[in-house]
């Protein structure tokens, strides 16, 4: 009822656990594809360890309406990164290693280390919005992603999904010039600052952060709506999913499968099964046999 | 988001280590933590060692935030969210508690609530003892790796003699890593159940950066207690830890 297939990967449900949450250790990851969730995207990783922003990284919005998180990209460098994909992949179900890169150089390498090690696919971050140099500022550059897409294309069989930022006027450009993906994940989290009163200072020691959960997911279904009337390439959508509800209206908009974050910390690491079941509830209600008849519905084409 | 409360006590307890007292209306569990931030300078987890309303974080300098923190004075504020996490589990028995330096203060509002227990309190020298005072009246047994107060040598060792010879239902322990990792082997080599509070690197504190993680299990969120089950279970205990990039890393 709800199993999924993209590029050739064979997910069980289209809830994919998204990057940075839960997803530096392997064997956090197997504990995620054991919770129940259809996939796993590792947390990004570049070429050199790097230790993040100091604390705090990330603030917790009242009433769960999300967080805001400056981490930094914090990772252990793709050349101790082997052993937790070999981990991750106990797990059953498909890996896909998230990379960020500054150069399509940067990207191909390792993109094709992600491939040695064994996943199933590669995710490009094309969109942290608070690392210099890199995410979103390289993936604001319609030229620049056109040729990390290309270039990495050429150079893995694994699929390759670029994850694209909201945080732009021109999506539906970006999006075009990252259309020779497999598939395009929307969106990353939103720029934003959250400022503590009384210490008359931003919570985040790098003072702007990313926003997630509930609070953007009228900007991620409205991302996914948008691209995907636009082009072929198929979408993944991630913002903000909490419910099967949730999931479901990113599927409408167009969405062939999911990724999960934030929700994790509002409902637990039990968040993946939940979801799934709340969709199957209302399928089951509303006489749907599959997930797939439900992709793009709600576009008028 | 975070609540400001005011310093109204500082008391030292032993080297390095400072109890900063403040009132705040949560109602924390012995065990639980908080995530306290000093703007513009650090934020780090510190674990309850008071747990009425005039609450109290009992502090050893370790680091930038905590050397800082020990600069403060009464009448300065901190920045605090929390409680957060799973904290101890009391269960009706007898009880042994071994706690090693400043681990005592996350063994404190427990000790306060257990009932039929034997402490032991330790540190590698008399002067980095914590809480001697506050539970002299229960008759601790004192252990120094030194020898410069009570018994001489590892805390490990003092509660093997115990356990021997007598009958525990639970083992409850906080210190140094290797005491704590050597201390659950012993209560599993003599059958007994053991809690542990864990100490790792920490970010988020809310179960989502994966930072804190040891075999897959958050010490921030499915700890900092953990039972007898996962910590037999845990191969990374005592050996290896995260670096706050993620690579793991020997532990010395």
């Amino acid at each position: 009822m709800l199993s999924v297939s993209l590029n050739g990967m064979f997910f069980k449900n289209p809830l994919i656990l998204a990057s940075g949450v839960l997803d530096e250790s392997g064997d956090t990851m197997v504990r995620i594809a054991r919770a129940g969730a259809g996939g796993i995207v590792t947390k990004s990783i570049g070429s050199e360890e790097r230790v993040g922003y100091p604390n705090p990284v990330i603030c917790e919005l009242p009433d769960g309406m999300g967080i805001i998180n400056a981490v930094g990209l914090a990772n252990p460098g793709i050349d101790s990164y082997g052993d937790e994909i070999k981990i991750a992949k106990k797990g059953g179900v498909p890996v896909i290693g998230s990379i960020f890169g500054s150069s399509p150089e940067e990207f191909v390498f390792l993109a094709k280390k992600m491939e040695g090690y064994g996943v199933d696919a590669v995710e490009l971050n094309l969109s942290c919005p608070h690392a210099r140099g890199y995410g979103m500022e390289v993936g604001t550059d319609k030229g620049l992603v056109e040729e990390i897409v290309s270039e990495v294309k050429k150079a893995v069989r694994v699929p390759v999904w670029a994850k694209l930022t909201p945080n732009t006027h021109s999506l539906i450009e970006i999006a075009k010039s990252a259309s020779a993906a497999d598939a395009l994940v929307l969106i990353n989290t939103v720029r934003g600052m959250a400022i503590d009163i009384d210490a008359r200072l931003p919570v985040l020691s790098n003072r702007l952060g990313g926003l997630s959960g509930p609070c953007i997911k009228p900007i991620g279904v409205r991302a996914v709506y948008e691209v995907s009337s636009e082009l072929d390439t198929p979408v993944v959508g991630v913002g903000g999913i909490t419910s099967g509800r949730d999931a479901i209206e990113y599927i409408m908009a167009g969405a062939k499968a999911v990724e999960v974050g934030t929700a994790v910390y509002l409902r637990g690491i039990s968040v993946f099964s939940q979801i799934a079941r709340e969709m199957e509830e209302w399928m089951l209600k509303n006489d749907v046999g599959s997930i797939d008849e439900l992709v793009g519905v709600a576009q008028r084409r | 988001m975070y609540r400001v409360v005011e310093i109204k006590e500082i008391v030292d307890e032993a080297k390095n280590v400072k109890t900063f007292r403040f009132e705040d209306e949560s109602r924390p569990e012995p065990g639980q933590f908080y995530m306290v931030w000093l703007p513009g300078i650090d934020e780090f987890p510190m674990s309850i060692s008071y747990i009425g309303n005039l609450k109290g974080f009992t502090v050893k300098k370790i680091g930038a935030g905590t050397s800082r923190m020990h600069e403060l004075h009464v009448g300065d504020r901190l920045w605090i969210r929390g409680p957060y996490g799973n904290g101890f589990e009391i269960r009706a028995g007898k009880a042994l508690v071994v706690g090693g330096g400043s681990g005592m203060a996350t063994l404190a509002p427990l000790i306060e609530k257990l009932e039929n227990k034997d402490i032991i309190i330790a540190a590698k020298s008399k002067d980095e003892l914590v809480f001697l005072n506050r539970f002299r009246d229960l008759k601790p047994i004192i252990a120094t790796d030194d020898g410069s107060m009570g018994y001489r040598g590892f805390a490990t060792d003092l509660a093997e003699e115990l356990l021997a010879k007598n009958d525990y239902d639970m083992v409850y322990t906080c210190g140094p890593e290797p005491m704590m990792s050597a201390m659950v082997q012993i209560a599993k080599k003599y059958g007994v159940e053991i809690q542990a509070s864990l100490e790792r690197f920490m970010k988020c504190g809310i179960g989502i950066c994966d930072s804190c993680s040891i075999n897959g299990y958050r010490v921030c969120v499915d700890g900092p207690v953990f039972k007898s089950s996962i910590l037999f279970s845990m191969t990374e205990l005592g050996k290896v830890r995260r670096a706050p990039s993620g690579k793991k890393e020997e532990l010395g």
